[in-house]
C-alpha cells in the first residue's frame, strides 16, 4: 500500500508546514528519509537544489519527485494529493469563517507564536545540509580528508553574494555548482 | 451571468497557472503577484480584504502558493474557483519536476552534473542561512522572551534529541493558544 503511504506522509507535511516555503523542508526530511528511507540524504539536498532551481512550492516539488521516484505517476499523484488536501480544507474553511464574521486577532496571534518554532526548524534543516555539504562522509568529524574545504569557500562566498552583493539567490547557486563543475572537469583533464 | 462565471473560472485558471509556473523564489512572491493581478489589474477584490486572504494564506498551514491561489479562488467563484485554481498552481510543479524525476537517475550518474549539484549543495545551505539569519533576527528584535526562548529550545530538542517536528509545532501552537487567550483576557500588549 505505498499510495496510501505516500498519501499520508505528504498529508502530515501539508499540515504542519507553517510559514511556507522552507518550513516544509524539516518536515519532508523527518517523512521521507528518517522515517520512511524513500531517499537519502544526498537525493534529499538534490531534491531541494532543484526545488530552489525551479518554480513552484518545495513541498509540491518534494511531493512529485518523491512519488515518481517510489511508485512512478500515480505515486506523484498520491503524495500530491495528499500534501494539498490540509490546505484546502484549512484554508477554505478559513475563507469561509472571514467571509462570516471578519474577525482574525486570535487567530493570527495564535499562528504568530509558531513563528519561532518554524525558524529553529529551518536552522536544523539547513544545518543537516551544510554538514552533508561540508564533511564528505556526511559526519562531524576533523580529519582533513573528511572535509571538503572546496564547500566551505563556495558557502562564504555564497553567503558574501547573497548578503553584501544582494545577488539573486538562484545565480549564486548555480555559480557555486558552475564552479564545482569546472574544478572537475579541469582535474578529469589532468588525470 | 453564466457567462460572467466561466469567463472568472478561466480567468483564475490561467491566472494561478501563470503565476505557478513562473514564480522562482517562493511562497512570499506569488501571494504579491496575486495581490498585483486581482486587485491592481482586474479589481475584483479590494485592497483591505487582500490582505486579510494574504494573511489567511501566510498564517495557515500548506504552501503559501497553495493558500493564496485558495483564498482567491474561494473569494471569486466559491468551491469551483477553490478547484480551478488549485489545479492552476499545482499543475506547473508537477510537470516539472516529473520531467526532473525521470531522468534524475542519468543525471545524477553523469559526473559533470554530480559536480554541479555537489558545489550547489553549498550554494543552497548559504541560501537557507541566510533566510534563518532574517527569520531569526526578526524574532530576536521583537524582545520578546519567551518567543526568542521557544527558538532556541525548538532547536536543541529537534537537533540534539531529534524530537519530531510535528510535536514540536504542536507544542508552539498550544503555547500559542494559551498566550493568546491569556493576554486577551488581561487586554494586555497587542
Amino acid at each position: 500500500m505505498i499510495y496510501l503511504k505516500l498519501f499520508l506522509s505528504f498529508l502530515q507535511i501539508g499540515a504542519f508546514s507553517f510559514g511556507g516555503g522552507y518550513a516544509a523542508m524539516p518536515l519532508i526530511q523527518e517523512q521521507v528519509i528518517t522515517a520512511n528511507h524513500w531517499l537519502t540524504m544526498d537525493a534529499f539536498t538534490d531534491l531541494v537544489t532543484i526545488a530552489e532551481m525551479t518554480p513552484g512550492p518545495i513541498a509540491i516539488n518534494a511531493a512529485t519527485f518523491v512519488g515518481t521516484q517510489v511508485a512512478g505517476l500515480p505515486g506523484a499523484l498520491a503524495a500530491t494529493f495528499g500534501c494539498i488536501l490540509p490546505s484546502c480544507v484549512f484554508v477554505t474553511l478559513l475563507a469561509w469563517l472571514y467571509a462570516r464574521f471578519r474577525n482574525m486577532a486570535l487567530l493570527q496571534k495564535t499562528l504568530g507564536a509558531l513563528r519561532p518554532a518554524v525558524v529553529a526548524m529551518i536552522a536544523k534543516a539547513g544545518l543537516t545540509i551544510l554538514i552533508s555539504a561540508f564533511f564528505l562522509d556526511g559526519t562531524v568529524s576533523l580529519a582533513l580528508h573528511n572535509v571538503s574545504f572546496r564547500s566551505i569557500v563556495y558557502f562564504v562566498l555564497a553567503l558574501f553574494l547573497l548578503r553584501r552583493a544582494k545577488w539573486n539567490p538562484i545565480l549564486v547557486m548555480v555559480l557555486c555548482g558552475v564552479c564545482e563543475m569546472g574544478v572537475y572537469a579541469v582535474s578529469a583533464g589532468r588525470a | 451571468m453564466k457567462t460572467d462565471r466561466k469567463r472568472i473560472l478561466r480567468k483564475l485558471f490561467f491566472s494561478t497557472l501563470y503565476l505557478s509556473a513562473f514564480t522562482f523564489g517562493g511562497g512570499y512572491v506569488i501571494v504579491t503577484l496575486l495581490k498585483d493581478k486581482f486587485v491592481d489589474q482586474y479589481h475584483w477584490i479590494e485592497e483591505e480584504e487582500m490582505l486579510d486572504l494574504v494573511a489567511i494564506a501566510q498564517s495557515s498551514p500548506g504552501a503559501i502558493a497553495v493558500n493564496g491561489a485558495i483564498v482567491v479562488g474561494y473569494k471569486l467563484a466559491g468551491m469551483a474557483g477553490v478547484l480551478v485554481s488549485v489545479l492552476g498552481a499545482v499543475l506547473p510543479p508537477m510537470v516539472i519536476l516529473s520531467l526532473v524525476s525521470l531522468c534524475y537517475d542519468a543525471f545524477a550518474s553523469n559526473p559533470y552534473v554530480a559536480a554541479l549539484l555537489s558545489g550547489m549543495k553549498a550554494g543552497v545551505g548559504a541560501v537557507i542561512a541566510s533566510v534563518v539569519f532574517d527569520m531569526g533576527k526578526s524574532v530576536v528584535k521583537s524582545r520578546d522572551w519567551l518567543n526568542i526562548a521557544v527558538m532556541g529550545a525548538s532547536f536543541c530538542i529537534s537537533y540534539f534529541w531529534g524530537v519530531n517536528v510535528v510535536l514540536i509545532i504542536l507544542a508552539a501552537a498550544c503555547l500559542g493558544v494559551l498566550r493568546a487567550l491569556f493576554e486577551g483576557k488581561k487586554g494586555g500588549k497587542p
